[in-house]
């Protein structure tokens, strides 16, 4: 039996080797991992990663596999290679039995008759679900701040954001409340979460993992996908939410490639590996410089070859993201009006019609950013402002995708620090909306190309001793080549560090109480 | 409570120019919905025939529906429209409950067919060319209900039931460019034109076709100009006009309306209106201006719609003989008149005496019967001749018995009685009925004997040449014999017995 502190600290891959060599059960496991949320995660100085625990569905989850394995026979030799091993999800993401809020209190209360695609294949492989993780109101910030249950705190500065919009999902993964997630990623909030968190987060190539039940924010820029603590656990949970969804007309037809064993490759050697001349160097933090520059050495090293590429429409990429974005979730999110579900808010006065108590609903319901960002997209979209606003940024969305075709043809792989700089203090740029999008300067032209990126611990900056992230890119449908390089690099700087980038953070537990003794 | 002011249709023809243009929305009859599983069907309770899509859920995505697809192209084909090689949906953004994501998904600038014809054949046989703008595909609203007010609509409603019912059922909508130079026609062919459309996608088979239904819906564009002017007046579009005849009143209506605006010296006011069946009038609707803002974009949720050339040609090949060619082949094979060809159809019959004549009856006994016996009796008993049951076979068995002389006419028409009343097959009924033609001389002679001593006068008549006058005598025979004796037997024996030859 190993100690619980050890136990929530093993990788996905590790306790699934545990769980199928019977050295633990999957209610031991889960159990243990409830037992953490319960210590970390509430309180006035918790990490608020979780918006509902469900602690008893997981439990009954746990207690089947773990009869299954001991039954032995056909359907223990059937179960999935992560049958057992606990899952957190996005509160963006639908589920039956559990709410869903979408971070917002116009769902507040609401339960999904239906179960996302991702959860519909969590459930087949007997993942127990721990719960659900909080966000960015409808997933719309780099900071979880716009939640409106409250922030989720990183793990490594109680004081500090843990990236968005999936805070939540990042710092369940680095607090140990969780040894996987799912996030959803729409300019960075998979990504930028997992960089200043010290946790893995990949985007998928989109259309790669089937959006069906994540609640749109743009559609043409939404992904679902994983979130974990190494990179191999990635391409594990990569592998079984992704595929072919026929209920999402944008999902690829082709079959995954195995992204296990391209992360199990263990050689860069040979491959090119691009520097994006505009996304490091001035606007970047001079720790976060110097832990990409730590990076570069290393693959050099591994025997890859460093080249730099330029992408020059990169720089109109948050611009054009920032018109395309808004314009999407403006339509998106009309259908939330009081008339079907969720919150409905009666007008205080005047006359009660339909009009009226869908703004009533619509003004109590959605908090600020939400509202900046429909308004911005209404106007984009109208008439007159249309060709000007909405088509140039789809004009430049077919730029940044030449600049990566282009950028393709001389690398395999881009490297990139995830984001310009570590983790900011809470309540830092709340009031700055444009500060906190150019968080995601470096994540955005990912998604307006539809090309997959993986971030992972690249280090501690040195001003602050606070997690950097190194993203990589690769062309659309070449998820594979993430995982492959992703791993070797992990294992790089790993072995360098001496072991996990987390191992250095501080001690979660004794922090939050001493935060609360304060 | 209508107040409008109309001008005669005389004098508004005399004075103005009308141009139309119609909007036909067709329901399309495919097992699914446009972008969801759901059931597409009719009449079932409320908010039954719905699932997380149909409902706008939070996180459901469309997929589009092939079936309708095929049926769009395959309407496209028929109204000699081009077919798009590569076509997107967009979204419609509007705030109202019928549409549960506040969005309609809807083609706009990219429909999947474009620049087609109908040709319309007026009451006299004048064709006239209605040129088609585009059929594009889109998704149906729910069904509002207004309850507690007066009207059914929703000023003066206390509160609206919505059924999701029809939410997503998938829908084809007709564009037509303007319609010019009908003149005083213009009623005419707007009936005309909403029913060929109806014909042809009945004929398709995509869709029901049933207007009280709504499975077919008309909104009539109608605007005057002055005669001469080149410039198209200003418009009013009348929405919801769901019968054949209600169109023609509809556009005759505006027309009227509209001219009298303009002879006010008023400018005519770009709305829609509504058309009210009871009053035949329409009333003022909502103002519409070309800068209602729908934010239309491209719908990111489904890809673009590519149908091969192959299968396009493939729907081609299957696409059924269009009912106008239909029609003129028909009469030619049957050698009817353009009256009597133009009375099969308006009488709904054209089917059913093609069937009839399959199953062995000459064209002119399929006419006599269904126009002269069956459409009558449909008539009084308020249905469709088609729905009354007369089987083909039944006809040709008539009409054989009737050319063998074992029954004549009126007997054959009482054996259709008997066999809607369900008494069997015919022959079985002039069995029951006692009904075969009384061919023995014997009793004919005597109530010849009695039918001329009662009438010395008429006997006389016929004797001196005056044949004609020989009709009283036969009719007299016929009573006694209860209508079963064979009438030109009777009158070659009355003609025998007085010596008369013609």
């Amino acid at each position: 039996m190993t100690d619980n502190n050890e136990l929530i600290r093993l990788s996905a891959a590790r306790l699934a080797e545990k769980l199928a060599a019977g050295e633990v059960t999957s209610v031991e496991v889960t159990q243990a991992y409830l037992d953490r949320i319960a210590a970390v995660d509430g309180g006035e100085r918790g990490v608020n990663a979780f918006l509902h625990v469900n602690a008893e569905e997981a439990l009954a989850v746990a207690a089947e596999v773990d009869a299954i394995r001991a039954a032995g026979g056909a359907e223990a030799d059937a179960l999935h290679v992560l049958a057992g091993v606990p899952i957190a999800v996005k509160d963006l993401i639908v589920t039956v039995g559990q709410p869903t809020t979408a971070g917002s209190k116009i769902l507040e209360g609401w339960h999904s008759p239906y179960d996302a695609t991702v959860v519909e294949r969590l459930r087949a492989a007997k993942m127990p679900i721990l719960g659900k993780t909080n966000l960015d109101e409808f997933a719309m910030g780099s900071s979880t701040e716009h939640s409106a249950y409250g922030p989720t705190r990183n793990p490594w500065d109680l004081d500090r954001i843990p990236g968005g919009s999936g805070g939540g999902s990042a710092a369940a993964v680095a607090a140990f409340e969780a040894p996987l997630a799912l996030g959803t990623d729409t300019g960075g909030s998979i990504r930028q979460p997992g960089a200043v968190t010290g946790t893995v987060g990949v985007k998928p190539t989109y259309g790669s993992v089937s959006r069906y039940g994540a609640i749109a924010m743009a559609s043409s820029l939404d992904q679902i996908g994983p979130v974990s603590r190494t990179v191999l656990d990635s391409a594990l949970l990569h592998q079984v939410i992704g595929g072919h969804d026929p209920r999402d007309s944008t999902s690829l037809p082709d079959p995954l490639a195995d992204l296990v064993a391209a992360a199990k490759t263990g050689s860069v050697e040979g491959m090119r590996i691009g520097i994006i001349k505009e996304l490091h160097g001035e606007g970047y933090q001079a720790g976060v410089e110097n832990r990409f520059n730590d990076s570069l050495e290393l693959l050099r090293e591994a025997g890859a070859e460093i080249v730099e590429v330029s992408c020059p429409n990169f720089q109109y990429a948050l611009g054009a993201y920032y018109l395309i974005m808004p314009s999407e979730a403006s339509s998106n999110l009309a259908k939330f009006d009081g008339v079907r579900y969720g919150l409905r808010v009666l007008p205080e006065d005047g006359p009660m019609t339909i009009e009226r108590v869908m703004g009533a609903t619509r003004a109590a319901g959605f908090g600020d950013e939400v509202k900046r960002r429909i308004i911005l997209g209404t106007y984009a979209l109208s008439a007159g402002y249309y060709d000007a606003y909405y088509g140039s940024a789809q004009k430049v969305r077919t730029l940044v995708q030449r600049d990566f075709d282009a950028a393709f043809t001389v690398a395999d792989v881009l490297i990139s620090p995830t984001a310009p700089t570590t983790a900011f203090r809470l309540g830092e740029k709340l009031d700055d909306p444009l500060a906190m999008y150019l968080n995601d300067v470096a994540t955005i032209p990912a998604n307006l190309a539809g090309v997959p990126g993986l971030s992972l611990p690249g280090g501690l900056a040195d001003e602050d001793g606070l997690p950097v992230g190194i993203q990589l890119l690769a062309p659309a449908r070449e998820d594979a080549r993430l995982y492959r390089v992703g791993a070797v690099l992990e294992s790089l700087l790993e072995a360098k560090w001496g072991g996990p980038l987390l191992a250095q953070a501080p001690a979660l537990g004794e922090l939050v109480e001493a935060k609360e003794a304060k | 409570m209508n107040t409008d002011a109309i001008l005669s249709f005389e004098e508004a023809m005399e004075k103005y120019d009308p141009v139309l243009g119609f909007e036909v929305h067709v329901e399309l009859n495919t097992k699914t919905k446009m972008f969801s599983s759901a059931p597409n069907v009719f009449g079932d309770e409320p908010n039954t025939n719905v699932n997380e899509v149909d409902l706008g859920m939070p996180g459901v995505l469309p997929v589009v529906n092939k079936a309708a697809i095929e049926s769009s192209i395959k309407i496209g084909l028929a109204l000699n429209c081009k077919i798009a090689e590569s076509c997107r949906f967009a979204r419609k953004n509007y705030f109202y409950p019928d549409t549960p994501k506040n969005f309609q998904t809807s083609q706009y600038d990219e429909p999947i067919a474009y620049d087609g014809y109908l040709d319309i054949e007026l009451s006299d046989g004048t064709v006239f060319r209605v040129e088609i703008e585009r059929a594009h595909m889109e998704e149906d609203a729910g069904k509002l209900t207004h309850m507690g007010g007066a009207t059914g609509r929703i000023q003066g409603a206390d509160f609206s039931l919505v059924d999701y019912n029809r939410a997503g059922v998938p829908l084809v909508e007709i564009v037509t460019k303007p319609i010019e130079g009908a003149g005083s026609r213009a009623p005419e062919l707007a009936k005309a034109y909403v029913a060929a459309v109806r014909e042809i996608v009945k004929n398709l088979g995509v869709s029901d076709a049933r207007m009280e239904r709504g499975n077919v819906r008309c909104d009539a564009n109608v605007s005057l100009r002055p005669h001469g002017r080149e410039r198209f007046g200003i418009r009013s579009e009348t929405k919801n006009v769901n019968s054949l005849r209600a169109v023609e009143h509809a556009v005759r209506y505006e027309i009227q309306r509209h001219a009298a605006v303009l002879d006010s010296g008023e400018p005519v006011v770009q709305e829609t209106r509504h058309w009210h069946e009871d009053t035949r009038t329409t009333t003022s609707g909502r103002a519409k201006s070309d800068a209602d803002d729908y934010r239309y974009f491209p719908e990111p949720d489904l890809v673009p719609v590519v149908p091969s050339r192959e299968w396009v040609e493939e729907l081609r090949a299957t696409l059924p003989e269009p009912p106008a060619a239909r029609r003129k082949r028909l009469q030619a094979d049957w050698g009817y008149s353009d009256l009597e060809f133009r009375d099969v159809v308006n009488a709904g019959v054209m089917d059913e005496i093609e069937e009839t004549i399959a199953a062995g009856a000459s064209a002119s006994v399929a006419r006599k019967w269904w126009m002269g016996e069956i459409v009558g009796r449909a008539k009084n008993a308020d249905v469709d001749p088609g729905q009354l049951g007369v089987r083909p076979a039944t006809i040709v068995e008539l009409a054989r018995m009737v050319e063998e002389g074992k029954i004549n006419n009126k007997m054959a028409s009482e054996v259709l009685d008997g066999v809607l009343a369900g008494e069997g097959t015919p022959a079985e009924i002039v069995d029951k009925r006692g009904l075969a033609v009384v061919s023995d001389d014997g009793p004919l002679l005597e109530a010849i004997d009695a039918a001329l001593a009662a009438q010395p006068d008429v006997a006389d008549k016929i004797r001196g040449g005056k044949v004609q006058a020989i009709g009283a005598i036969v009719g007299g025979v016929m009573k006694a014999t209860r209508g079963q004796a064979d009438a030109g037997r009777v009158r070659e024996l009355i003609l025998e017995k007085l010596g008369v030859t013609v």
